[in-house]
């Protein structure tokens, strides 16, 4: 059985602030990370590799830097990585990232499962999963919670619905993308990183896809577009109590009763 | 579709496009600077650069966008029950159909859905189009975006609205895909200009600044809208129709089996609650939270907790209000010993009331509350309780 398990680096913080004057981002450090929802799905990834033998693939989109996190995979025990890496690629949106994607996956070939995250910390969809499938006319299942059964033609999940779990089966190749915490990703070892240290990483390009248009990718494949961002107002009417000076709970309870609360 | 070209001849590498970049997707080479994967088209560089050496090219719009009528809005019916996101669609859905003279149009999925179609004109839907077969009783994404695709060719709608539910973010992917067409995830605002371009409001970067995201040159343009933000629509003289549509085997045949539905335990949901109290950090111990729970219970209310109460393990996962928790828009909140980060706060900002307390007259919580009480937890409380019950005490 092949697995690919498609994971994403995303900025160390999420704390940016926006000076008001210039309407610029200020960014503080350019730390980046392995996106964390991802490590469940590699994990997911790895136990089943433990349970029946497969082979486990990582293949992340992004500039050459994310190769970090394929190494950082390599020392998990994933056992092969590809990096989707070209300048045509900047500026994709959901259908252009999970184009490029589906395209990364059918250059690497046979494939029965492919696991993404539940979401990424940045871009923060949800959506890319789900597209990949359909570019590859494959099904999916999201926020799939725990893996019941596999066999050698399909594997049994549960899905995390609002109020209840749904247990379904889909035959391979097929999709799922993982929940956070359903399991306990394991680290890297001391043990992977020596063995993995020249462990090659296969770099893939534009050049190198099934659909060769440039059209198709990045900002050109990009159907929405951001026209702005700003920062989030808040104006509101407001009363301030300081309790150094008023009874607070007298205050508090008047106001219950103005309001018609009590 | 469009991109962002530096003309060279122009540009003096001054590195302030570099400089000013959120996402760190330019690059400096030897005698130019390049756009790299990184970038999303927040087109910073392009008003930041000093020499207007940036510019940004659109392409020759493709598709007439007057063949693109209607709003749908995916009337989501799972397990015998309709989700109530539904109506705050249809709410949105009418307000944008009403600015650019469109019609509003419900997708309905499900078996047995005779009594259930007609409640959605109720709510001024103009034509609900049913699919009603055995074969659709359970939700699966490859299914109902086959459904859904059927009738997208049929109608032909401008823009396409799903809850960003557990099922709408599995389905609206889907669909918006095999339309090669741009999707929204998680509005939590929308507009439309006049040429019907929807204008998608988001939180990006956990929330810390907002993003206006549009689909300028295909159609449908889908959006994926967050549960508790827009209004309900509000009930009306019914004057729509309703449409059954043929269900073939083609459309309505899975790979995928569903097997079983597990129910969850029904837990008290904060989504639902009128009124909640909510801890945070400020209350210090795992038993304190029965001061929080106590105002809850005289005000018949629920309480909710911020995301370190959850980490530490005081409360269920299912109370935690919050981006990576829950949005909520009770009548009533009182946040106890909360500081207001925004992954907070801008999941609870449009609840009706909000009273602050907080022993830090600069809390961030005080930017949004109606009444901003500076002061302990511990000393307000207690009496407050006592005052409330007294009275409920006396009536009886
Ligand atoms: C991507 C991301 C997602 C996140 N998602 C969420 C989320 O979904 N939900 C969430 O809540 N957080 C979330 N967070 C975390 C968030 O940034 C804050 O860390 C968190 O909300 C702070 O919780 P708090 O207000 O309870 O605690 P603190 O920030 O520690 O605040 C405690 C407050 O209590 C006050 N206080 C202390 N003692 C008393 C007293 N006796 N009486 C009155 N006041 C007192 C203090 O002045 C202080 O303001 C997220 C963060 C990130 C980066
Ligand atoms: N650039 C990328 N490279 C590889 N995988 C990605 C990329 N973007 C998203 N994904 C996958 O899609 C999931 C959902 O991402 P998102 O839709 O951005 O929230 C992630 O958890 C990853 O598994």
């Amino acid at each position: 059985m092949n697995i690919i398990v498609c994971i994403k680096q995303v900025p160390g913080t999420t704390q940016v602030e926006i000076d008001e004057e210039t309407g610029v981002l200020k960014r503080d450090g350019i730390s980046s990370k392995m996106n964390p929802y991802d490590l469940f799905a590699i994990e997911t990834a790895l136990k089943l590799k433990e349970q029946t033998g497969a082979r486990v693939t990582v293949l992340t989109m992004g500039p050459s830097q994310a190769e970090l996190i394929i190494k950082e995979a390599f020392m998990i025990g994933v056992d092969d990585g590809y990096i989707l890496s070209d300048k045509r690629f900047a500026g994709s949106d959901v259908l252009a990232t999970s184009y490029t994607l589906a395209g990364g996956i059918s250059k690497i070939g046979s494939y029965d499962l492919i696991i993404c995250g539940k979401q990424t910390t940045d871009g923060d969809t949800a959506q890319v999963g789900p597209a990949i499938a359909e570019h590859l006319n494959i099904p999916h299942v999201a926020w799939v919670s725990r893996i019941k059964e596999v066999n050698n033609q399909s594997i049994i999940v549960e899905q995390n619905m609002e109020y209840s779990f749904e247990v379904v089966r889909l035959p391979y190749p097929c999709l799922i993308t993982i929940e956070s915490n359903i399991c306990t990703p394991r680290l890297p070892s001391y043990l992977n990183m020596l063995k993995t240290k020249d462990r090659p990483i296969t770099n893939l390009s534009l050049m190198d896809l099934p659909d060769t248009s440039e059209s198709n990718y990045g900002l050109k494949g990009s159907p929405t577009q951001v026209e702005r961002i700003f920062k989030p107002e808040h104006n509101v009417e407001q009363v301030i109590i300081d309790c150094a000076d008023t009874d607070g709970s007298q205050y508090a309870y008047e106001l219950l009763k103005q309001w018609k609360f009590i | 579709m469009a991109s962002i070209n530096i003309d060279s001849e122009l540009c003096d590498l001054c590195g302030r496009c570099i400089s000013v970049c959120p996402f760190d997707a330019i690059e400096e080479m030897e005698t130019s600077i390049t756009i790299n994967a990184a970038c999303r088209m927040c087109r910073l560089c392009i008003r930041n650069c000093p020499q207007n050496a940036i510019k940004i090219e659109e392409k020759q719009q493709l598709i007439d966008k007057t063949d693109w009528q209607g709003i749908l809005v995916y009337a989501e019916y799972y397990e015998n029950k309709i989700h109530p996101i539904t109506f705050e669609l249809i709410g949105i859905g009418r307000e944008l159909a009403a600015k650019v003279d469109m019609p509003v149009y419900c997708l309905l999925i499900g078996h047995k859905l005779k009594n259930i179609s007609q409640k959605f004109l109720e709510y001024g839907v103009d034509t609900v189009f049913v699919y009603d077969n055995e074969r659709l009783k359970r939700f699966s994404a490859d299914l109902y975006a086959n459904v859904f695709e059927d009738l997208i060719k049929e109608i032909k709608p401008s823009v396409v609205l799903i809850g960003s539910t557990s099922i709408g973010r599995s389905l609206a992917p889907r669909i918006s895909t095999r339309f090669k067409t741009g999707l929204t995830a998680d509005c939590t605002r929308l507009k439309i200009k006049k040429n019907t371009d929807l204008i998608q409001i988001r939180p990006a970067f956990g929330g810390n600044i907002m993003a206006q995201i549009i689909t300028a040159h295909t159609r449908p343009q889908f959006a994926t809208v967050r549960y508790k933000v827009m209004n309900c629509a509000e009930k009306c003289e019914p004057h729509g129709n309703v449409i059954n549509r043929n269900t073939s085997r083609q459309i309505t045949t899975s790979s995928i089996d569903v097997l079983d539905i597990i129910p969850k335990e029904a837990a008290p949901s904060i989504t639902d609650a009128e009124v909640l109290i909510v801890a945070g950090q400020g209350v210090a111990k795992k038993e304190d939270l029965e001061l929080v729970k106590e105002l809850a219970n005289s005000l018949g209310g629920e309480y909710a907790v911020t995301r370190p109460l959850v980490e530490k393990g005081w409360a269920d996962y299912t109370r935690q209000i919050g981006l990576s928790g829950r949005t909520v828009k009770p009548k009533l909140i009182i946040t106890c010993g909360v500081s207001g980060a925004i992954q907070f706060t801008a999941c609870m900002n449009s609840s009706e009331k909000i009273i602050a307390i907080n022993k830090d007259k600069d809390a961030l919580i005080f930017k949004i509350a109606h009444c901003a009480m500076i002061g302990d937890l511990y000393e307000l409380l207690p009496p407050l309780v006592d005052k409330i019950k007294g009275i409920s005490n006396y009536e009886i």
